[in-house]
């Protein structure tokens, strides 16, 4: 795999940093944040509560709350078309509509652009019709005073040039892709008159209404129980072969993520700590802290053991340690002076030319890699 | 198709003890002949027989006369249309403003809401009796002005007069509200719903409109109707004071009132019990807060589809 015959990304989140103004002075919650994601790609976004993946999501569509939240630097690219076979025909249509609704960039068919620089106005734009988004709680992301259909249908007619009863056929299209039976009558059925995985389809359902190119999950299923957690898995990642859409999967369960991820980020107090490919990351984890994560995972037919955990809690972001923010839990942490004086880049790791990335100064190979920006172009076929 | 369809559950009837309808009934039964009565009661409300003083309820006056040989009947029913009427329009100001007030301050936040709700802590403070008389003095040579400019003087006193008191019974009277819309907005706003609907890409004035402000309904209504009650008795008491309802003019308040003093004189006269004068009164106005108070319940009932029953 040549680095100049690779397609462009769909999303590539630059340098992104987002803090918060607080009681306590100014929180950084993501700190030089890098990813990319391309077409039809699932990246899986890992790591413990506060760990900045859901505000790096919530970047993406600036949804971030302006105050307290401020972008510091950063960039978030967003390539519409970027041009690799797996992209459909219809998907390409509607891109060239929605650029020329949207009129003020012409150059998104070819050039990326950057969100972070978008106005309020063009990311409704962008809002639902070409990066959707899926939240925790399916309980309480429906407004429970109007009915399912009312709210699909307001999804579909903010971005679709459709009428009210084409509209309603889409509705229920929608909503028998993400198999919920007798769709046309469950329309008119109220959120609470659902079940927590019910609800979880119908946010599905709302959210790919629009045909989106990606699709950002928040911890999809965490608020489900584990049937129904798979349940939402296998029809995601049906979804997403049928459509070729793009997913950021964020969640803490490394389970969810070996089974559906191709891309792997691992993310600790607000930056990526181990990016590669979820074969790589899962076979030969180099941080310390992502071997940390796997060894207080149970295993399941282990004779009985007691599991490793990580020393510590999460750093406060308000009170990060100085140097590598994870070397007061770190069992590779020696007292040595690099550790505690300056946090090790993600560096570019590269024995067997295998594309994988970590920021330790104990990792082999760290100070020969490079400082490159993690990109990992697989489709896993693991869905088959 | 069809037995999955029947199997669904239908939607229930609206109505189930009806103690809405019950509560509709009974305010319409009291309103609407109040209102349809007003071109008789403006005239005969005021209509003096000093040979039938004080008579029982009967075939001359089948609600009795009062003191000053006046139709109670007619008297009351004038009253109810005075009396309901500065409940609604107060009602209706004070919502307005409430609601206003509550969703500007919980929606804008910050240095917006601190100011707005400080104003509010320092208008509940101050005792709410004194501000309505302060407001009522403030605005009546302005309302008067007003009122003899588009009508006959002698309509213009007398409106004026109304008018006055409901607007600074309304303008009293949205702070609670504002403070309860305030919280349920900031609650609101955090909702994962709110959040969920940007996402979608809604706009922030479409999030408010058609998001936000419908969930605020049930507080709203159920506030409008406990409002339009405590507007009717505010209206009573300020009668009742000599700074509501003037002298010929009825309202339920001062009837009532009215009818208090009578009732004390019985050892004196040693005459029957003038009892019409306090009951009539007293039951039209107890009947119509009842009613107000079912319908506000179940128009709570019906504009929450939470509180429809769940069927998994």
């Amino acid at each position: 795999m040549m680095q100049h015959d690779k397609p462009q990304p769909l999303l590539r989140v630059e340098n992104l940093a987002v803090s918060f103004d607080g009681p306590a002075g100014r929180v950084r919650a993501v700190n030089g944040v890098n990813l990319s994601i391309y077409p039809g790609q699932t990246l899986g976004v890992v790591g413990e509560s506060g760990c900045g993946k859901s505000v790096s999501a919530l970047s993406t569509l600036q949804l971030v709350p302006t105050p307290p939240g401020r972008f510091e630097s950063g960039s978030i690219w967003w390539n519409p078309t970027p041009g690799s076979p797996g992209s459909s025909p219809e998907s390409s249509t509607k891109s060239s509509e929605t650029s020329s609704e949207t009129g003020s960039d012409p150059v998104s068919l070819s050039q990326p652009v950057d969100l972070l620089k978008y106005s309020e106005k063009q990311m409704q734009k962008i809002r639902g019709n070409d990066i959707a988004m899926i939240f925790q709680e399916p309980m309480t992301s429906l407004n429970p005073v109007y009915t399912v259909g009312e709210q699909i249908l307001e999804a579909i007619l903010l971005h679709q040039k459709v009428s009210r009863s084409q509209a309603v056929d889409i509705a229920v299209q929608a909503l028998k892709d993400v198999g919920i039976a007798d769709a046309a009558s469950r329309l008119r059925v109220y959120p609470h008159q659902m079940s927590g995985g019910m609800r979880q389809r119908v946010m599905i359902a709302m959210a790919l209404a629009c045909q989106p190119k990606l699709l950002l999950a928040d911890e999809p299923t965490t608020a489900l129980d584990v049937t129904i957690q798979a349940q939402i898995l296998e029809l995601l990642r049906k979804l997403q072969a049928e459509r070729g859409m793009s997913i950021m999967l964020i969640t803490h369960d490394l389970g969810v993520v070996a089974e559906n991820a191709d891309v792997v980020a691992v993310m600790y107090a607000g930056r990526v700590v181990e990016y590669g490919s979820v074969h790589d990351v899962f076979e030969n984890p180099l941080h310390p802290y992502t071997q940390g994560l796997f060894d207080s995972m149970p295993i399941l037919g282990s004779s009985k053991h007691r599991l490793r955990t990580i020393e510590g809690n999460v750093p406060n972001p308000a009170d990060l340690p100085s140097g590598c923010p994870f070397h007061p839990r770190c069992r590779s942490y020696a007292g040595d002076q690099r550790c505690t004086a300056s946090d090790p880049p993600l560096h570019e790791i590269t024995p067997d030319f295998r594309e994988h990335w970590a920021s330790c100064w104990h990792v082999d190979g760290h100070e020969q890699g490079k400082a490159t920006r993690p990109d990992v172009d697989v489709v896993t076929q693991i869905h088959a | 198709m069809e037995p999955i369809l029947s199997t669904l559950p239908q939607r229930r009837s609206r109505w189930r003890l009806n103690t809405g309808m019950l509560g509709a009934v009974l305010l319409l039964g009291i309103a609407l002949p109040c209102l349809l009565s007003l071109p008789w009661s403006l005239k005969l409300y005021d209509a003096q027989d000093y040979t039938l003083i004080n008579t029982a309820p009967g075939s001359t006056f089948w609600m009795g006369s009062d003191g000053l040989g006046r139709s109670l009947g007619w008297r009351c029913l004038l009253g109810g249309a005075i009396s309901l009427g500065i409940g609604i329009s107060a009602a209706i100001i004070s919502v307005g403003i409430g609601v206003t007030w509550g969703t500007v301050a919980g929606y804008a936040g910050g240095r917006i809401d601190a100011l707005m709700m400080r104003i509010v802590d320092v208008l509940f403070g101050l005792p709410y009796i004194l501000l309505v008389v302060l407001l009522d003095l403030a605005l009546s040579p302005f309302v008067e002005h007003v009122a003899k400019w588009m009508m006959p003087d002698t309509w213009a006193v007398q409106l004026s007069q109304l008018l006055t008191l409901l607007i600074a019974i309304g303008g009293v009277s949205w702070l609670t509200l504002a403070r309860v819309i305030r919280g349920q907005v900031l609650s609101l706003r955090e909702q994962p719903f709110i959040e969920a609907a940007r996402a979608c890409g809604v706009g922030r004035v479409r999030t408010f409109w058609y998001h936000l402000l419908p969930n605020l309904v049930g507080p709203i209504v159920v506030y409008a109707t406990l409002t339009i009650p405590n507007a009717i008795l505010q209206e009573s008491f300020l009668s009742f004071l000599g700074i509501g309802v003037q002298a010929p003019m009825p309202s339920w308040g001062n009837l009532a009132s009215e009818g208090t003093e009578q009732l004390a004189s019985i050892g004196l006269t040693g005459s029957f019990t003038r009892w019409w004068l306090l009951v009539w009164p007293c039951v039209l106005l107890g009947l119509t807060l009842m009613g107000l108070n079912f319908v506000g319940d179940a128009l709570r009932d019906k504009l929450d589809p939470r509180s429809r029953k769940s069927h998994r």
